[in-house]
């Protein structure tokens, strides 16, 4: 049971994933791209722990750890750059 | 693993899953910028939530022990959603001109934060108020 619900919250993912590269291409503004690659990177995790679970390995949490924190140091960075001028002042 | 665990796995796992395809369309269908915020922000993280608090359960239940990898992630991510989204609000509204014609007053001394200094005093300014970025 836990195989077939991999299997469609793989499928769910991808979708979610397919949409979010929509609104990356399709954004009018900046902002919506950012918006974009943060849920992307979100939906990301999201997909690396159900491959976890499917292979039954617990060898993918440090990338998924690494994910959330490079994800939102990249938000974080590219909007102060858009506030400020500059990442670091 | 019991057929009780398999289910409370599965029904973690698919509702995160749904959240999250919720989330996703909110951002890909919605009109604008502030509306787009409110998929990604509340349902993808409700979302992820579930999906990891699945994943510990399912390595609690095959006997790995109670792993706190997923606890820390979950942690990490709930915290950091509403700083990311309070950024790219704020960053659009130094960006956006109509958005600013349309801000209300704020019934105080200063203006918005992203605008002007947050306490005035009698010392000149390190950078004029209202004049940061292009937004003037």
């Amino acid at each position: 049971m836990i195989a077939i619900a991999c299997a469609v919250a793989f499928g769910g993912i991808m979708a979610a994933m397919l949409l979010n590269v929509f609104r990356l291409v399709a954004g009018p503004d900046v902002l919506d791209r950012v918006l974009a690659l943060d849920t992307l990177v979100i939906n990301a995790i999201a997909l690396i722990v159900v491959v976890g679970i499917w292979y039954s390995t617990a060898m993918y949490f440090e990338a998924a750890l690494l994910f959330a924190m490079v994800g939102f140091l990249s938000t974080a960075a590219f909007c102060k750059f858009l506030l400020r001028g500059n990442v670091i002042e | 693993m019991t057929f009780i665990g398999e289910l409370i796995v599965s029904v973690l796992i698919l509702t995160g899953t749904f959240f999250l395809l919720v989330g996703s369309i909110g951002l890909a269908k919605l009109p604008d910028i502030m509306r787009r915020l409110h998929g990604p922000t509340k349902s993808t993280t409700l979302g992820i939530g579930a999906t990891l608090i699945g994943s510990m359960l399912y390595f609690a239940f095959i006997g790995g022990g109670l792993s706190l990898h997923e606890v820390l992630i979950t942690l990490f991510l709930f915290l950091t959603a509403p700083v990311s989204a309070y950024m790219i609000a704020k960053a659009h509204i130094l960006r956006s001109g109509s958005t600013q014609a349309s801000l209300p007053a704020t019934g105080r001394k200063t203006g918005w934060a992203t605008f002007h200094r947050p306490v005035p005093t009698g010392k000149p300014a390190h950078r004029d108020p209202g004049t940061s970025g292009k937004a003037t």
